[in-house]
């Protein structure tokens, strides 16, 4: 798996990558080896998503995943870390099997980003393109102020560090 | 607040994925230094350090003035702050999850050539 991001140039030497497209829109992309449906189905099926949601390294539990895949059906997860828990839920407001999904993010209140992500098969491989579109400017500056959806805070812990050593932050 | 090209964020991390350009920075950070003082310090040839000096001067990092025939080196102005951090935060968020998601796909396939469904 290795052999295949050394082979590409440096300058997108990140499989995935992520730009400030607007004042409030975020863009992740990334290729993942396989058919579209397969994308989806992982996406949208609980047994499935709760895999790969919360990867070992973040260092939280998914204590709960409920996802009903269908507009207007809710999806709810909840995480543990430490004593704490948090819940992360939301509505389906757009559902095209294989293409396209989309969900309200309601945790913080109204006003939370709109996420879409879309599919797009080529050759076996599937495109997946992820929008976080907040309703202003100011929402998602509160989002990156907040430090909300961290999950890596303590490998930008030593990163911060390492910048204020070396006198750059 | 400031907006960042992503190209100049991806630009910062990568300046920073590398050990001597962590210690040129920190070198810069005492003092100004020549290539030369550099090259000689990190024990690398003027071409190698160039090379490394030039990274650093694309990320905004340090900035280079040649005066005579010595090109002098400092610390750039470009700071890397709370936004920046949080947008690359958030994209190595999603790279776990992605590599994790591959995972999963990599097995459904794999179920799916064994069960005979191949597309």
């Amino acid at each position: 798996m290795d052999a295949r991001s050394e082979n590409q140039p440096s300058s997108t030497k990140h499989r995935t990558t992520l730009e400030r497209k607007s004042d409030r829109e975020l863009v992740v992309t990334r290729i993942i080896n396989g058919p579209a449906r397969i994308v989806f189905e992982a996406w949208t099926k609980p047994e499935l998503l709760k895999q790969w949601w919360v990867p070992k390294s973040f260092g939280v539990i998914l204590v709960s995943c409920e996802a009903d895949v269908r507009v207007g059906g809710e999806y709810r997860f909840v995480f543990r870390h430490g004593d704490s828990t948090m819940a992360f839920f939301g509505k389906y407001v757009e559902v095209i099997p294989n293409s396209r999904l989309a969900w309200t993010n309601d945790e913080a209140g109204e006003g939370g980003p709109v996420t879409t992500v879309t599919f797009e098969e080529k050759a076996g491989k599937t495109l997946v393109v992820m929008r976080d579109l907040y309703s202003s400017k100011e929402a998602l500056d509160a989002a990156m102020a907040s430090g909300e959806k961290s999950g890596m805070d303590e490998t930008f812990d030593q990163l911060e560090e390492l910048l204020s050593t070396l006198g750059v932050s | 607040m400031v907006n960042y090209a992503p190209a100049g964020l991806d630009a910062s991390f990568s300046a920073l994925s590398d050990a001597t350009r962590r210690g040129v920075l920190e070198q810069l950070g005492r003092s100004d230094a020549s290539i030369t003082d550099l090259a000689e310090r990190f024990q690398m040839t003027l071409a190698g350090m160039m090379k490394h000096v030039g990274v650093l001067e694309q990320a905004g990092l340090v900035t280079t003035e040649k005066v005579g025939r010595v090109r002098t080196c400092k610390l750039g102005a470009r700071r890397l702050e709370e936004e920046a951090v949080w947008l690359e935060r958030y994209r190595q968020l999603w790279e776990a999850r992605f590599d994790q998601l591959e995972k999963v796909v990599e097995e459904l396939k794999h179920q799916e050539r064994i069960n005979g469904r191949k597309k």
